[in-house]
């Protein structure tokens, strides 16, 4: 079977850097900080009490106050990813074949919102069960994908993939395989997370997981810094239009770049650490090099998982020197969650979009907040340290690793006809 | 328009997202309100708090306009 060939031909964010990809994109090529205290919710008594939360965003210019009660945050984000990307790719669905576009969607958590709020209310009452009906179908992971369907009367092949932290990258990789094999025409993918609630926030204290440097909010995210002391939490939502080359080029769709391969693996490790060598990491980067028939010599960039705790941000950068050698320093390497902060299952959309975006644009957006070297890292990597650069970027590599060991890898190249 | 009578109407505003004047007491929750069979179990519920009250299932299912649920209150409630 000969496999099609797949490109972007739409893109949509709301992210904590700006609210549309444009907005997204000033923020990381300027090396804006996402990070700032928590307003969703009183953190007075949580260990760190500052996140990078999407600023301003009103989903009633998405939905009606009736639909916008029916979903949680998390939906409503992708909803509002969604109809942006939609929009940009140009798609008019009453003219073409609806029963060939799908939704594939990633979310590590679902609707935590909703869930702890309907929880709580419950504990409070006598024991009654008194859930709200709208509970189950608010909060599962599914639904999101579900609604955007809904919305646009999309009938292709229709779920969520979840992986946690590497949740988008998995659904995009799912979508790209269901395109290059001819089971859709097109699909909207990407991801979406909505966590920074007092579960969220509470649940990752517990594990040391987060940066509780509550004096200083916007230096908080440094990966790959001496100092480095956990990931910071963000939200949002990122959403790519995957559609075949054919069926583009027949509606004359404008096209960002072409998704050329995709790799997956465990780590079969443990629950939340990382393998110490990065052995997961290896496997789904040789795989997705492979299934993008080229060599580790011809990535230019790499947009890391990089979230800057201090185990995972070591096994990453020990994974690319033993994979690409010699040419590991002629990388590019920047984590845009510097900025960013963790998006968890909605990390591999955006961070997708960046790296689309860099090979488009041939610039390499920055990993910020670099203050001292970490002599258990390789500081003759080029991370672009503070700073975007410009270079020409013809192939860039995206990681996203979960708990639980799971590993996604989606290679990204400028497409030529 | 009685105490129990303005406070379903403000529920039904509030959770089906309509015009005050749709709220007619002929008006079905399902045929004139774009009310789903999740909505309407919602409503009762909101009843139920508001007014503080259990209405049994099969009560409920009986309860399917404004002025159902507003004549069922009115005779249920303190």
């Amino acid at each position: 079977m000969e496999l099609k060939r797949v490109v972007v031909t739409g893109l949509g964010a709301l992210t904590p850097l700006g609210n549309t990809v444009s907005a997204y994109w000033e923020g990381l090529i300027n090396g804006v900080s996402g990070a700032a205290p928590i307003t969703h919710f009183d953190a007075s008594k949580f260990k760190t009490q500052f996140a990078c939360e999407v600023k301003g965003f009103d989903p009633h210019n998405f939905m009606d106050r009736k639909e916008a009660r029916k979903v949680d945050p998390f939906v409503q984000y992708a909803i509002a990813s969604t109809d942006e990307a939609i929009k940009d790719a140009g798609l008019e669905f009453d003219k073409l074949d609806t029963n060939r576009i799908g939704v594939i969607w990633g979310s590590g958590i679902g609707g935590l919102t909703t869930f702890t709020e309907e929880v709580v209310n419950y504990s409070k009452g006598d024991g009654t069960p008194r859930f709200n009906p709208f509970f189950i179908p608010k909060m599962l992971v599914d639904i999101a994908p579900g609604h955007i369907s809904m919305r646009h009367g999309l009938r292709g092949p229709n779920f969520s993939a979840v992986s946690a932290c590497a949740s988008a990258t998995n659904a995009m990789i799912d979508a790209f395989t269901y395109i290059r094999m001819g089971r859709a025409d097109v699909i909207v993918t990407g991801g979406s997370e909505a966590t920074i609630n007092e579960a969220g926030i509470g649940g990752f204290n517990a594990m040391h997981a987060l940066s509780t440097r509550n004096d200083d909010p916007k230096t908080a995210s440094r990966p790959f810094d001496k100092d480095r002391d956990g990931f910071v939490s963000g939200e949002g939502s990122g959403a790519i239009i995957l559609e075949s080359l054919d069926h583009a080029l027949a509606r004359g769709a404008k096209i960002y770049a072409e998704i050329v391969g995709g790799g997956m693996s465990a780590d079969a490790y443990h629950i939340t650490a990382s393998h110490p060598e990065g052995l997961g990491a290896k496997l789904a980067m040789t795989m997705a090099v492979k299934d993008a028939g080229m060599n580790f010599s011809d990535i230019d960039y790499i947009n890391v998982h990089g979230t800057s705790t201090p185990v995972g941000d070591v096994s990453e950068t020990k994974a690319i020197i033993d994979l690409f050698g010699d040419h590991a320093y002629k990388l590019n390497i920047s984590s845009t969650k510097s900025m960013t902060g963790h998006l968890l299952g909605a990390a591999g959309a955006i961070e997708s979009i960046a790296s689309i975006l860099s090979v488009k644009n041939d610039i390499v957006p920055p990993t910020i907040n670099h203050f001292t070297d970490d002599p258990e890292i390789d500081n003759n990597l080029n991370f672009t340290f503070n700073t975007a650069q410009k270079r020409v970027v013809n192939a860039a590599l995206s990681n996203t690793f979960g708990f639980g060991g799971h590993n996604a890898t989606i290679i990204v190249k400028k497409y030529h006809s | 328009m009685s105490d129990i009578a303005s406070r379903v109407k403000a529920i039904i505003v509030e959770k089906l997202g309509v015009d005050e004047n749709e709220v007619t007491p002929e008006a079905s929750f399902t045929n004139d309100l774009g009310a789903d069979s999740l909505d309407t179990v919602e409503l009762i519920m909101e009843f139920e708090k508001e007014f503080n009250v259990a209405i049994p299932d099969d009560q409920a299912e009986n309860i399917s306009t404004v002025g159902q649920a507003i004549s069922y209150l009115e005779k249920n409630v303190n």
